[in-house]
């Protein structure tokens, strides 16, 4: 039933063990080598920091030609990440290169948890509160950090 | 509002015009012998007249092309422009889907600054000096697909950003059959900016999707053109060209007609909405579509009853309801029990005289806005629903011409009459329908008074023909010169409105109760 895995995605894969990204872990399921339990640090310095977030990233039958499937599964305060956990980011839309990798990927989304975007939301709530009251906007995600994306 | 000159737009139609009304002299499709007024066939005088051109004032010139047209239309401008910049066309063609096929600006920006202009376009240095080409290359390994095998044959663009054939090739196939993209697709380098031209397209693009990738190119060029546009009707392949600007669309509604026989407005791409100019069938629709003004009414008519929230429409003076349900007496203005209002109980004490008749003077406003809206409404509701019921009879009128021919032993072309009468009654139909709207938004003078007028002889003319087109086949023939006639005066004073709306409409004397914006 599946095709044989494509090279280039055992290569990632290896590379990702074998040269981790520092902050950050991907693991792909046993029963499914498209399937990874991703784990990014929050960024230090950010209102993050601190933090553990875990994702969920599916590599579609198309990658590389487009994009893989990502999306947070610990709860975060964040303008560009909305309540399901998906995640508006450039490289994950009009802007993938069938070049970019998952480490690439998963660095551009420590980096987004470094500089949030309030001019280009997914949740608009939030980026109201970010433009408007940045400061208690900060405390929230602050909080939502200690609240949710501690290690269990 | 703007101070555009008319005459420069005169004398660009009418210098088109001329040659296109020569070349279609016998063209029986054409509007035109529709046009004609049966007083120019006096003899003499007609000869000056025949051959000046003859556009009524709501005609607009334009043209419709095929595919092939504006392939050859789009090389044409590759060429010339390529001969000016001396350039490859490849390259040239880039540079107009940069610029969005302004030739001017393109050639003023390539004076200015060639070199920002290149790298903009995705261009680079000169793609001449390095013709695409496919290569292999010792020890390369695709970062795509990260094969490494000897002899893979790769490309790249100047950019260096160097993949397998096979990736490029996926990668283009996601783009122009996944997204179709075709004039902006860029190299598949992670973040880089240059865009793929024409002849590594050609190299690259499977011969399977060159077709496609054709089609979407020739997309981008009509919808970058401000004089060209899409026949909106469906599977349509035709594209119609137009000069009528946007700033011109409060002075003239350009109806035009695709070969594809669909009538479309070339401002704003809904069906023929002739003489309505654009901003009033948007403003209308909209209208018609959130129906606010009855809306209103209701709520400023209409209240619950307190008791048993039925509702109840106020229609006289009186502040005094009494639920026809329940029976429950209550006062219209504080929604109290009427019980409650003591010796007062005329006017409600909780308000004063005033407000209390400032509110009836609302509500006489609003049902008399909402009066005059319903007029309007019904009247273009019921066109629309005719030409939708004529439309049927047309699909029809086949089977009533072979029926006609077999009871009467007229011919084929004998029974032609019923065809032309079809078409009369939904191409007046659908004019009216459009009065209506537009005279919705008339302030009431004279002029309004005389396109009134028109309308209803327009009107009775068409309801006339429509009663006789229903009879039976039997009666038809013996109708046939009657309504031959009737058809051809549908059609005059369906022209004379037409021409008389448009006319003031250039001329800007209509006055209207809207803001034309
Ligand atoms: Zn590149
Ligand atoms: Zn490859
Ligand atoms: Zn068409
Ligand atoms: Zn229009
Ligand atoms: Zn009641
Ligand atoms: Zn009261």
């Amino acid at each position: 039933m599946t095709a044989p895995l494509p090279k280039r995605i055992i290569k990632e894969t290896e590379r990702l063990q074998s040269e981790p990204v520092p902050g950050i872990s991907a693991q792909p399921h046993d029963d499914n080598a498209r399937y990874f339990d991703v784990m990014v640090e929050g960024p230090g310095g950010s209102c993050y920091e601190g933090g553990i977030f875990n994702l969920e990233l599916f590599l579609p039958d198309d990658y590389p030609m487009c994009p893989p499937r990502i999306r947070f599964l610990t709860r975060i305060y964040h303008p560009n990440i909305d309540r399901l956990g998906r995640i508006c980011l450039d490289v994950l839309k009009n802007n993938w290169s069938p070049a970019l990798q998952i480490r690439t990927i998963l660095l551009s989304i420590q980096a987004l948890l470094g500089a949030p975007n309030p001019e280009d939301p997914l949740n608009e709530a939030v980026a109201k509160q970010w433009k408007e009251n940045q400061p208690e906007a900060i405390r929230t995600a602050r909080e939502w950090t200690k609240l949710y994306a501690q290690k269990k | 509002m703007d101070s555009d000159d008319e005459g420069g737009f005169n004398s660009a139609a009418s210098s088109i015009e001329l040659d296109e009304e020569m070349s279609s002299s016998v063209d029986f499709d054409s509007d035109v012998e529709l046009d004609d007024y049966q007083e120019d066939e006096t003899a003499f005088e007609a000869t000056a007249k025949d051959l000046a051109p003859r556009r009524k004032a709501y005609e607009v010139e334009y043209r419709v092309y095929s595919p092939k047209d504006i392939q050859a239309q789009q090389d044409d401008q590759v060429a010339e422009v390529a001969n000016l910049l001396e350039q490859p066309p490849e390259a040239t063609a880039i540079l107009l889907r940069h610029v969005r096929w302004n030739k001017e600006r393109l050639i003023e920006q390539y004076m200015d600054a060639q070199e920002e202009l290149l790298d903009k376009a995705g261009l680079g240095q000169d793609i001449s000096k390095n013709p695409p080409r496919l290569q292999v290359i010792d020890g390369f390994c695709c970062d795509i697909c990260c094969e490494d095998t000897p002899g893979l044959e790769s490309f790249a663009m100047n950019c260096g950003h160097r993949f397998c054939v096979d990736c490029y090739r996926q990668y283009l196939v996601q783009k122009i059959k996944g997204e179709g993209e075709a004039a902006r697709i860029k190299c598949p380098g992670d973040g880089c900016n240059k865009i793929i031209d024409a002849k590594s397209l050609d190299l690259l693009v499977p011969t399977e999707l060159t077709e496609r990738y054709n089609e979407l190119l020739m997309r981008t060029y009509v919808d970058d053109k401000e004089n060209l546009k899409w026949c909106p009707a469906p599977n349509c392949v035709y594209a119609v060209e137009c000069g009528v600007k946007k700033r011109d669309l409060n002075k003239i509604v350009p109806s035009v007609h695709c070969d594809c026989k669909h009538a479309f407005c070339f401002g704003c791409t809904l069906a023929d909405h002739q003489p309505c100019p654009c901003v009033l069938v948007k403003k209308w629709l909209k209208k018609c579509e959130d129906d606010s003004e009855t809306a209103n009414w209701i709520s400023a008519n209409t209240k619950e009853c307190p008791k048993c929230h039925s509702t109840i429409e106020k229609n006289g003076g009186c502040n005094h309801m009494t639920c026809r349900k329940c029976k429950n007496e209550f006062c219209w203005m504080c929604m109290g029990v009427w019980s409650e209002h003591g010796t007062s109980w005329y006017n409600c004490n909780r308000f004063e005289e005033k407000s209390g008749s400032d509110a009836r003077d609302a509500q006489a406003k609003s049902r008399q806005s909402l009066e005059r809206y319903l007029h309007y409404y019904n009247r273009y509701a019921n066109h629309e629903q005719s030409a939708k019921l004529d439309k049927d009879i047309f699909h029809k009128t086949e089977k009533k011409m072979t029926l006609l021919q077999s009871s009467s032993g007229m011919s084929w072309i004998e029974v032609q009459f019923l065809e032309a009468a079809s078409q009369a009654l939904q191409q007046c139909r659908q004019t009216l329908k459009w009065t209506y709207a537009f005279a919705y938004y008339l302030a009431r003078n004279n002029q309004t008074a005389i396109f009134e007028d028109n309308q209803k002889d327009l009107e009775m003319a068409v309801e006339n023909l429509s009663e006789m087109f229903e009879k039976s086949t039997d009666q038809l023939a013996g109708l046939k010169v009657e309504m031959m006639d009737k058809t051809t005066y549908c059609m005059r004073r369906r022209v004379i409105l037409l021409d008389d709306t448009a006319k003031n409409l250039k001329e800007q004397t209509w006055e209207f109760i809207v803001d034309m914006v």
